[in-house]
């Protein structure tokens, strides 16, 4: 990885290895996998909305903390990726107020 | 670990310049999708004829494209990791499969396109064609414009590069196959998931 001096060598050592990836890809197939059957059972039909709001959110975590490197890498692009993501919250909300 | 890119891009943030940049960018696709997607959750429910998401949309099929979506975000990752570990032959290796598994994907949409036309679903049949079309389009889009910038790169590892410089590449295109994973993880549930039980 290009890294730059705001990254350090303790950030390098604790990039992890190939096999540390593939355990990530299991959980995430195993998420999806809970997502799918949670939507075939009718018995929590009444929290569906929640259960598949935090499996997909966990989901998203999982990806961007370790797939995109955002654990390790320089906090300068969590702050980035979090503005970003807030607006988008922040748009969603208004848009959501203002339609009703 | 052996890192075949412990260099030091001189900016003065600190950090490279390029990756910072695609960050922002990244930020600015967050908003991006977020409207759409915002879009698309106030016009639920709300088509005044069919067809209805309960009669277009298969669970089972998209799960099973999902699942290639995931996968090739592993096969990205590890296509970085062998980058930075100036392993050429496993970062071509894991490029492939990430431009085999992302066609794949494409592949199954182009199909779920066809077929929700044939079934009476278009852009302006209601509310939902409009809505789910443009979200579903536009990520799409985004998987077509990575798989095209992953083959390029695929063909410019058989360059003569710095070692460093090219694990930057692979980082940056990582970076933008995994925001068109972590966006379709949402479309899943909202259009999808929660689609067929709302």
């Amino acid at each position: 990885m290009a890294h730059g001096h705001g990254e350090t060598t303790a950030q390098h050592a604790a990039h992890p290895t190939p096999k540390f990836f593939w355990k990530v890809a299991l959980w995430l197939t195993v998420i999806t996998a809970l997502e799918v059957w949670a939507v075939y059972i009718d018995a929590i039909r009444g929290v569906l909305a929640p259960i598949l709001i935090i499996l997909s959110v966990l989901k998203f975590v999982l990806v961007v903390g370790y797939f995109m490197h955002l654990k390790w890498d320089a906090r300068a692009y969590t702050g980035f990726f979090t503005f970003g993501m807030l607006v988008a919250l922040i748009v969603y909300f208004f848009v959501i107020v203002m339609s009703n | 670990m052996n890192h075949a890119s412990e260099y030091v891009e001189h900016s003065s943030t600190g950090l490279p310049n390029r990756k910072l940049a695609f960050w922002l960018f990244i930020s600015s696709e967050c908003m991006f999708f977020g409207a759409l997607i915002a879009t698309y959750l106030v016009y639920q429910g709300k088509s005044l004829v069919g067809p209805y998401p309960t009669d277009v949309l298969d669970i089972p099929l998209t799960s099973i494209s999902t699942f290639v979506l995931l996968m090739s975000s592993l096969a990205m990752v590890l296509a970085v990791n062998a980058s930075q570990r100036g392993d050429m032959r496993g970062t071509r290796l894991s490029l492939l499969a990430v431009i085999v598994m992302g066609s794949v994907f494409l592949g199954f949409q182009v199909y779920e396109f066809t077929h929700f036309y044939h079934v009476g679903l278009s852009l302006s049949q209601n509310l939902f064609g409009s809505t789910f079309f443009v979200l579903t389009g536009f990520h799409g889009a985004h998987v077509t414009g990575g798989v095209i910038w992953l083959i390029a790169l695929f063909v410019e590892t058989f360059r003569k590069a710095p070692a460093e410089r090219r694990a930057l590449d692979v980082e940056v295109a990582g970076l933008y196959w995994h925001f068109v994973d972590i966006v379709w993880i949402v479309v899943f549930t909202v259009v999808y998931l929660l689609g067929v039980n709302h």
